[in-house]
């Protein structure tokens, strides 16, 4: 997994509440045995009109939004069905953080499995922020001081240490709790004497 | 210390627990499907691993499958290869397999159940939010991303953070004609599509436990679109009885060691929670969704809202863009909601309980002329018991096609979707934009509802078909 440290990005703004994630990725795009390529089709049906042009009033159609690195969203942003597809088309399309004041949970705990920061703020610092999106200015966002700087100002933000610390040094979720192992046996063999039917043998 | 059902499932699959919180959780059954699994399986490859436990892993092909004739296979290449995909690993790594054309084939979450692999007081996880359906059995399921299905298929272990205890009652008696969808409906519009975010649902109250196994289903199933992690009920007679001599089910002395185990499973009567919502059944009606979002609800009798009467501008905006998506005008009535297609199935409403329900309105009606409706059962075994009821007749006789088993048009990744501005009413779980196929527009209503607004061709009061 791609570390996560700094970022400087003009943000774009999507001021759209309940950001579901068949929005951010429709199901004609799942059908894929991969995960990457999907960048292109980030957001499509905002994206494109029938005949697959892009829409040019869509943020993320418009320079310098293009290639915007940060993503400021409405609450409760990526609900809906837990495809991971949905990060893995913002990180094809270079969007490696995301703010809003509130992320759906397998959502939320689908970016850190790939790199993404989801930042979590209150409603008038997402406002705050968006201001900077609008006048195209760049913010940056600090992971190990878990703040972010905009202008003269900054913002500190919240973040799980034990997700940080895998973010910051891109670390394999399966590798650590393989290192584990020995508990894991030591579970099963406790659960295979306690309930000998989950094993069913 | 007195714990809920939640901590007490939780409690007893932990592996591990470092000092801030993180746990290692130990899954007892995975199921798996096509879209969600090729790059899980992918990266075991690439770093050597194997499947721990295939044993406790169950996969099954539904969301790209076509339910109309099967004998000439998948038209549509690229869903070809993810359902070929799915075939290809299961083999290479020894999972067990419902294909096809197996008649055990279903939808996932329906197929889990009907086999006796969903169990109580069990971990359950699959690549799809709506895996919180197996919580009717008084098991923790959640839906979880390809990469943790990764992680479980190596491992059989998740790592999780504790979420909150969140308890709702529904107590008293459903008018006639008013389903577990409605009750379901009604709790998403209360709490919101977020009002579940960071805990798990636990349903309670004597309208919970008068309810079916299916009926449990349908509400646990929904408990995604409230935002929580996962929703459950506590297990009983229902369910023991419901799952005695299903093929993968305990056996013999097996059996009486799981009932012993079950019969624990029920928060303490002095656990605290950190949320409580009382609801009354009585006062549910017939509901249906207007807009964009499933917590977009109102009853049968109500109006469309009107952003006009809202103070709130985000709340505003919200209304506007899904009355614009939607195509509907503000305060139109909702019984003059007129509707093209009609959809019953999927992990929702999609069992044999849900069929019968709808054949009952049906029998010895005609669909209205404009109305194209479709049944699409949950599962083959499912498909078999209707025709063996004679309810395909039902459908079939009243205008309803009626198809093979899968998730069709629930999400349309098949070739069963909606055009560009084409309205049904549909027992399917989320009203999204272009859910059903892209500019289409859904109601999300009961079984009942779902027949009765093909009879009228508009959304209509299912309450007027009860005999």
């Amino acid at each position: 997994m791609q570390k996560f440290n700094t970022l400087k990005s003009i943000p774009a703004y999507l001021p759209i509440v309940n950001i579901d994630t068949d929005m951010i990725i429709p199901k004609q795009f799942l059908k894929t045995i991969k995960r990457t390529g999907l960048g292109k089709n980030l957001f499509f049906e905002m994206r494109y009109d029938d005949q697959g042009n892009e829409i040019s009033n869509f943020v993320l159609n418009q320079n310098p939004y293009d290639s915007s690195k940060i993503l400021i969203a409405g609450k409760n942003f990526g609900c809906g069905s837990s495809r991971e597809h949905a990060p893995w088309a913002l990180l094809d399309f270079g969007i490696t953080c995301v703010i809003s004041s509130s992320y759906a949970d397998i959502f939320y705990s689908n970016c850190f499995k790939n790199g993404i920061l989801p930042i979590i703020l209150e409603e008038e610092k997402i406002k705050e922020l968006s201001e900077y999106a609008s006048r195209k200015e760049e913010i940056s966002v600090d992971l190990n001081d878990e703040k972010i700087v905009y202008g003269n100002n900054e913002i500190k933000f919240d973040v799980d240490p034990f997700k940080k610390k895998c973010l910051l040094e891109g670390l394999d979720d399966i590798a650590l709790s393989l290192k584990k192992s020995d508990k894991i046996e030591s579970f099963e063999t406790d659960l295979k004497n306690k309930k000998p039917w989950i094993f069913n043998d | 210390m007195s714990t809920t059902l939640y901590d007490k499932i939780w409690n007893d699959h932990l592996v591990d627990q470092q000092d801030d919180g993180t746990a290692l959780l130990f899954v007892d059954r995975h199921l798996v499907h096509e879209v969600t699994s090729p790059q899980a399986f992918e990266g075991l490859r690439n770093s050597n691993r194997k499947v721990r436990h295939p044993n406790l892993t169950l996969a099954v092909a539904d969301h790209n499958v076509p339910t109309t004739d099967r004998t000439k296979g998948i038209s549509d290449a690229e869903s070809k290869i993810q359902v070929d995909t799915l075939d290809t690993n299961c083999k290479e790594f020894g999972v067990q397999l419902f294909g096809m054309d197996d008649k055990r084939q279903g939808i996932v979450h329906i197929i889990g159940p009907e086999q006796g692999f969903t169990q109580p007081g069990t971990v359950i996880v699959c690549g799809d939010s709506h895996t919180a359906t197996h919580g009717a059995f008084g098991s923790l399921a959640f839906g979880i991303g390809t990469s943790e299905v990764e992680h479980v298929l190596a491992t059989q272990t998740l790592v999780q953070k504790k979420a909150k205890n969140f308890r709702i009652n529904v107590n008293g008696q459903l008018p006639l004609g008013v389903t577990s969808k409605d009750v379901i409906l009604q709790i998403i519009g209360k709490i919101g599509t977020a009002g579940g975010t960071g805990s798990v649902i636990e349903y309670a109250g004597d309208l919970i436990r008068s309810l079916s196994v299916e009926q449990r289903m349908t509400i646990c199933n929904m408990t995604i679109e409230g935002g929580a992690r996962a929703g459950l009920i506590a297990p009983d007679e229902k369910i023991f009885n419901y799952l005695k001599g299903k093929p993968m089910s305990p056996k013999g002395e097996n059996w009486e060691k799981a009932l012993n185990y079950w019969n624990t499973l029920k928060t303490d009567t002095d656990a605290s929670f950190d949320q409580e919502l009382n609801l009354n059944a009585d006062e549910i009606l017939p509901m249906i969704t207007w807009g964009t979002s499933p917590q977009d609800v109102i009853t049968i009798d109500d109006k469309v809202p009107n952003p006009q009467s809202e103070s709130d501008e985000d709340k505003k905006n919200s209304i506007e863009r899904a009355l614009n998506y939607m195509g509907l005008k503000p305060d139109m009535a909702a019984k003059d909601i007129k509707i093209d297609k009609v959809f019953i199935g999927s992990c929702t409403n999609g069992r044999i309980e849900d069929l019968r329900e709808a054949a009952k309105i049906l029998k010895d009606k005609k669909i209205s002329s404009h109305v194209n409706a479709m049944v699409v059962p949950g599962s083959g075994l499912v498909k078999e018991q209707a025709e063996q009821e004679g309810l395909d007749k039902i459908f079939v006789n009243s205008g309803f096609e009626w198809r093979e088993p899968g998730c069709s048009m629930c999400l349309a990744m098949n070739a069963d979707k909606l055009k560009p501005e084409e309205r049904c009413a549909s027992t399917s779980n989320r009203n999204f934009e272009g859910r059903q196929g892209r500019g289409g527009r859904t109601h999300l209503v009961s079984p009942g509802m779902a027949a009765a607004a093909a009879i009228s061709g508009s959304l209509d009061d299912v309450r007027k078909y009860q005999n």
